[in-house]
Protein backbone atom coordinates (compact mmCIF):
# COMPACT_ATOMS: atom_id res chain seq x y z
CA UNK A 1 0.00 0.00 0.00
CA UNK A 2 1.55 3.26 -1.02
CA UNK A 3 1.62 6.48 0.93
CA UNK A 4 -1.08 8.16 -1.12
CA UNK A 5 -3.58 5.47 -0.30
CA UNK A 6 -2.73 5.55 3.42
CA UNK A 7 -3.22 9.33 3.42
CA UNK A 8 -6.54 8.85 1.65
CA UNK A 9 -7.78 6.38 4.25
CA UNK A 10 -6.74 8.51 7.21
CA UNK A 11 -8.36 11.62 5.73
CA UNK A 12 -11.41 9.60 4.70
CA UNK A 13 -11.91 8.36 8.25
CA UNK A 14 -11.58 11.91 9.58
CA UNK A 15 -14.11 13.17 6.99
CA UNK A 16 -16.64 10.45 7.77
CA UNK A 17 -16.06 10.84 11.51
CA UNK A 18 -16.64 14.59 11.30
CA UNK A 19 -19.82 14.03 9.28
CA UNK A 20 -21.08 11.52 11.85
CA UNK A 21 -20.18 13.97 14.61
CA UNK A 22 -22.33 16.57 12.86
CA UNK A 23 -25.15 14.07 12.65
CA UNK A 24 -25.08 13.03 16.31
CA UNK A 25 -24.27 16.30 18.09
CA UNK A 26 -27.19 17.44 20.18
CA UNK A 27 -25.86 20.99 20.14
CA UNK A 28 -26.19 22.75 16.78
CA UNK A 29 -22.97 24.73 17.39
CA UNK A 30 -20.99 21.48 17.67
CA UNK A 31 -22.68 20.28 14.50
CA UNK A 32 -21.51 23.40 12.67
CA UNK A 33 -17.94 23.01 13.96
CA UNK A 34 -17.85 19.35 12.91
CA UNK A 35 -19.08 20.38 9.47
CA UNK A 36 -16.26 22.95 9.20
CA UNK A 37 -13.80 20.14 9.97
CA UNK A 38 -15.39 18.01 7.27
CA UNK A 39 -15.14 20.84 4.74
CA UNK A 40 -11.47 21.38 5.61
CA UNK A 41 -10.70 17.70 5.04
CA UNK A 42 -12.56 17.76 1.72
CA UNK A 43 -10.42 20.78 0.76
CA UNK A 44 -7.34 18.61 1.35
CA UNK A 45 -8.90 15.99 -0.93
CA UNK A 46 -9.27 18.66 -3.61
CA UNK A 47 -5.58 19.46 -3.26
CA UNK A 48 -4.74 15.78 -3.68
CA UNK A 49 -6.94 15.70 -6.80
CA UNK A 50 -5.03 18.53 -8.43
CA UNK A 51 -7.58 21.26 -7.84
CA UNK A 52 -5.81 23.95 -5.75
CA UNK A 53 -8.17 26.73 -6.82
CA UNK A 54 -11.26 24.76 -5.83
CA UNK A 55 -9.59 23.82 -2.54
CA UNK A 56 -8.99 27.46 -1.67
CA UNK A 57 -12.53 28.39 -2.72
CA UNK A 58 -13.79 25.57 -0.50
CA UNK A 59 -11.96 26.95 2.52
CA UNK A 60 -12.93 30.58 1.97
CA UNK A 61 -16.50 30.16 0.72
CA UNK A 62 -17.68 27.02 2.47
CA UNK A 63 -15.66 26.71 5.67
CA UNK A 64 -15.38 30.48 5.90
CA UNK A 65 -18.36 32.43 4.70
CA UNK A 66 -21.19 29.87 4.70
CA UNK A 67 -20.36 28.34 8.07
CA UNK A 68 -19.89 31.75 9.69
CA UNK A 69 -23.39 32.56 8.44
CA UNK A 70 -24.67 29.33 10.00
CA UNK A 71 -22.99 30.00 13.36
CA UNK A 72 -24.21 33.58 13.28
CA UNK A 73 -27.83 32.50 12.79
CA UNK A 74 -27.58 29.76 15.43
CA UNK A 75 -26.30 32.26 17.98
CA UNK A 76 -28.73 34.97 16.88
CA UNK A 77 -31.70 32.69 17.43
CA UNK A 78 -30.23 30.96 20.48
CA UNK A 79 -31.24 27.72 18.82
CA UNK A 80 -28.39 25.46 19.91
CA UNK A 81 -30.75 22.98 21.47
CA UNK A 82 -34.29 22.13 20.59
CA UNK A 83 -36.92 22.14 23.28
CA UNK A 84 -39.60 19.51 23.21
CA UNK A 85 -39.52 15.82 22.68
CA UNK A 86 -38.52 13.89 19.62
CA UNK A 87 -41.61 12.94 17.68
CA UNK A 88 -39.96 10.41 15.41
CA UNK A 89 -40.55 6.86 16.54
CA UNK A 90 -40.26 4.06 14.01
CA UNK A 91 -38.95 6.37 11.29
CA UNK A 92 -35.45 6.60 12.73
CA UNK A 93 -34.54 2.87 12.65
CA UNK A 94 -36.20 2.67 9.23
CA UNK A 95 -34.02 5.52 7.93
CA UNK A 96 -30.91 3.73 9.25
CA UNK A 97 -32.02 0.51 7.58
CA UNK A 98 -32.45 2.26 4.23
CA UNK A 99 -29.08 3.97 4.57
CA UNK A 100 -27.25 0.73 5.33
CA UNK A 101 -29.02 -0.90 2.40
CA UNK A 102 -28.04 1.96 0.11
CA UNK A 103 -24.37 1.86 1.10
CA UNK A 104 -24.17 -1.90 0.68
CA UNK A 105 -25.96 -1.79 -2.65
CA UNK A 106 -23.52 0.85 -3.84
CA UNK A 107 -20.52 -1.09 -2.56
CA UNK A 108 -21.81 -4.23 -4.25
CA UNK A 109 -22.21 -2.45 -7.57
CA UNK A 110 -18.73 -0.99 -7.31
CA UNK A 111 -17.19 -4.30 -6.31
CA UNK A 112 -18.97 -6.38 -8.93
CA UNK A 113 -18.82 -4.09 -11.90
CA UNK A 114 -16.03 -1.70 -11.19
CA UNK A 115 -15.57 1.09 -13.65
CA UNK A 116 -14.32 1.16 -17.18
CA UNK A 117 -10.73 2.22 -16.98
CA UNK A 118 -10.20 5.47 -18.80
CA UNK A 119 -6.81 6.60 -19.95
CA UNK A 120 -5.37 7.69 -16.63
CA UNK A 121 -2.44 9.99 -16.38
CA UNK A 122 -0.71 9.39 -13.05
CA UNK A 123 -0.12 13.05 -12.35
CA UNK A 124 -1.88 15.76 -14.29
CA UNK A 125 0.32 18.56 -15.52
CA UNK A 126 0.90 21.39 -13.10
CA UNK A 127 -1.21 23.63 -15.31
CA UNK A 128 -4.29 21.47 -14.73
CA UNK A 129 -6.59 23.05 -12.17
CA UNK A 130 -4.46 26.15 -11.69
CA UNK A 131 -6.35 29.42 -11.22
CA UNK A 132 -5.19 30.56 -14.67
CA UNK A 133 -6.58 27.43 -16.36
CA UNK A 134 -9.87 27.68 -14.42
CA UNK A 135 -10.20 31.37 -15.26
CA UNK A 136 -9.54 30.66 -18.91
CA UNK A 137 -12.29 28.06 -19.20
CA UNK A 138 -14.65 30.03 -16.92
CA UNK A 139 -14.50 33.26 -18.91
CA UNK A 140 -14.49 31.68 -22.33
CA UNK A 141 -16.50 28.49 -22.40
CA UNK A 142 -18.73 29.21 -19.39
CA UNK A 143 -19.16 32.97 -19.64
CA UNK A 144 -22.97 32.96 -19.79
CA UNK A 145 -23.45 30.65 -16.75
CA UNK A 146 -20.92 32.81 -14.90
CA UNK A 147 -22.96 35.92 -15.59
CA UNK A 148 -26.17 34.14 -14.64
CA UNK A 149 -24.71 33.21 -11.24
CA UNK A 150 -24.07 36.88 -10.56
CA UNK A 151 -27.79 37.55 -11.12
CA UNK A 152 -28.57 34.56 -8.89
CA UNK A 153 -26.45 35.99 -6.07
CA UNK A 154 -28.15 39.37 -6.45
CA UNK A 155 -31.57 37.70 -6.24
CA UNK A 156 -30.47 35.76 -3.15
CA UNK A 157 -29.23 38.96 -1.51
CA UNK A 158 -32.48 40.82 -2.19
CA UNK A 159 -34.46 37.78 -1.06
CA UNK A 160 -32.59 37.57 2.23
CA UNK A 161 -33.14 41.27 2.91
CA UNK A 162 -36.85 41.12 2.05
CA UNK A 163 -37.44 37.97 4.11
CA UNK A 164 -35.81 39.32 7.26
CA UNK A 165 -37.19 42.83 7.04
CA UNK A 166 -39.26 43.97 9.99
CA UNK A 167 -42.87 44.26 8.82
CA UNK A 168 -43.95 46.83 11.41
CA UNK A 169 -41.96 49.72 10.01
CA UNK B 1 -2.79 7.74 -7.92
CA UNK B 2 -5.79 6.70 -5.86
CA UNK B 3 -8.38 4.62 -7.71
CA UNK B 4 -11.53 6.60 -8.39
CA UNK B 5 -13.63 3.89 -6.72
CA UNK B 6 -12.32 5.10 -3.35
CA UNK B 7 -13.59 8.60 -4.00
CA UNK B 8 -16.94 7.27 -5.18
CA UNK B 9 -17.29 5.22 -1.99
CA UNK B 10 -16.28 8.14 0.25
CA UNK B 11 -18.62 10.49 -1.56
CA UNK B 12 -21.50 7.99 -1.30
CA UNK B 13 -20.93 7.60 2.45
CA UNK B 14 -20.82 11.36 3.02
CA UNK B 15 -23.95 11.82 0.90
CA UNK B 16 -25.79 9.12 2.85
CA UNK B 17 -24.86 10.72 6.16
CA UNK B 18 -26.34 13.93 4.77
CA UNK B 19 -29.55 12.14 3.80
CA UNK B 20 -29.69 10.61 7.26
CA UNK B 21 -29.32 14.05 8.80
CA UNK B 22 -32.23 15.39 6.77
CA UNK B 23 -34.38 12.39 7.64
CA UNK B 24 -33.71 12.09 11.36
CA UNK B 25 -32.84 15.52 12.74
CA UNK B 26 -35.61 17.94 13.69
CA UNK B 27 -33.59 21.13 13.98
CA UNK B 28 -34.07 23.13 10.76
CA UNK B 29 -30.52 24.52 10.90
CA UNK B 30 -28.98 21.06 11.26
CA UNK B 31 -31.11 19.87 8.34
CA UNK B 32 -29.69 22.74 6.33
CA UNK B 33 -26.16 21.72 7.26
CA UNK B 34 -26.92 18.16 6.13
CA UNK B 35 -27.98 19.52 2.75
CA UNK B 36 -24.63 21.31 2.55
CA UNK B 37 -22.89 18.02 3.32
CA UNK B 38 -24.73 16.35 0.43
CA UNK B 39 -23.75 19.15 -1.96
CA UNK B 40 -20.19 18.76 -0.78
CA UNK B 41 -20.21 15.02 -1.47
CA UNK B 42 -21.37 15.77 -5.00
CA UNK B 43 -18.60 18.34 -5.40
CA UNK B 44 -15.98 15.84 -4.31
CA UNK B 45 -17.12 13.46 -7.01
CA UNK B 46 -17.09 16.23 -9.60
CA UNK B 47 -13.45 17.00 -8.82
CA UNK B 48 -12.49 13.31 -8.72
CA UNK B 49 -13.93 12.68 -12.16
CA UNK B 50 -12.45 15.93 -13.47
CA UNK B 51 -9.04 14.53 -12.61
CA UNK B 52 -9.86 11.07 -13.93
CA UNK B 53 -10.83 12.34 -17.36
CA UNK B 54 -8.64 15.45 -17.30
CA UNK B 55 -11.67 17.59 -17.98
CA UNK B 56 -11.53 20.97 -16.32
CA UNK B 57 -15.29 21.46 -16.75
CA UNK B 58 -15.83 19.33 -13.65
CA UNK B 59 -13.94 21.82 -11.53
CA UNK B 60 -15.84 24.74 -13.07
CA UNK B 61 -19.08 23.00 -12.17
CA UNK B 62 -17.94 22.76 -8.55
CA UNK B 63 -17.48 26.51 -8.69
CA UNK B 64 -21.08 26.93 -9.82
CA UNK B 65 -22.40 24.50 -7.23
CA UNK B 66 -20.63 26.53 -4.53
CA UNK B 67 -22.27 29.72 -5.79
CA UNK B 68 -25.70 28.13 -5.79
CA UNK B 69 -25.05 26.73 -2.30
CA UNK B 70 -24.10 30.18 -1.03
CA UNK B 71 -27.28 31.69 -2.49
CA UNK B 72 -29.33 28.85 -1.06
CA UNK B 73 -27.86 29.30 2.40
CA UNK B 74 -28.52 33.05 2.37
CA UNK B 75 -32.18 32.63 1.43
CA UNK B 76 -32.67 29.53 3.59
CA UNK B 77 -31.27 31.08 6.73
CA UNK B 78 -33.35 34.21 6.12
CA UNK B 79 -36.41 31.93 5.91
CA UNK B 80 -35.41 30.25 9.18
CA UNK B 81 -35.01 33.63 10.89
CA UNK B 82 -38.43 34.72 9.57
CA UNK B 83 -40.05 31.49 10.76
CA UNK B 84 -38.40 31.84 14.16
CA UNK B 85 -39.80 35.33 14.52
CA UNK B 86 -43.31 34.16 13.71
CA UNK B 87 -43.36 30.83 15.58
CA UNK B 88 -40.62 31.11 18.21
CA UNK B 89 -39.27 27.69 17.19
CA UNK B 90 -37.27 26.05 14.44
CA UNK B 91 -38.41 22.52 15.16
CA UNK B 92 -39.81 21.39 11.85
CA UNK B 93 -42.32 19.10 13.56
CA UNK B 94 -44.07 22.13 15.01
CA UNK B 95 -44.50 23.74 11.59
CA UNK B 96 -47.61 21.76 10.75
CA UNK B 97 -50.18 24.48 10.22
CA UNK B 98 -51.07 23.16 6.77
CA UNK B 99 -51.58 19.62 8.05
CA UNK B 100 -55.22 18.59 7.70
Amino acid sequence: MDGNLITFYILGFVAVGAALGMLFSKNAVYSALFLIMNFAVVAVFYLMLGAPFIAMAQVTVYAGAIMVLFLFVIMLLGAEKLAGKDTLTWQKPFAWLLVVFFVFAGAYQLGMRGLTEAAITPFPSSEFGSPAAIGDILFNQYLLPFEVTSVLLLVAMIGAIVLTKDRKQ
Amino acid sequence: MIPIENYIALSAILFTIGVLGVLTRRNAIVIFMSVELMLNAGNLLFVAFAQQYEALSGQVFVFFVMTVAAAEVAVGLALIVAIFRARRTINIDEMSTLKG
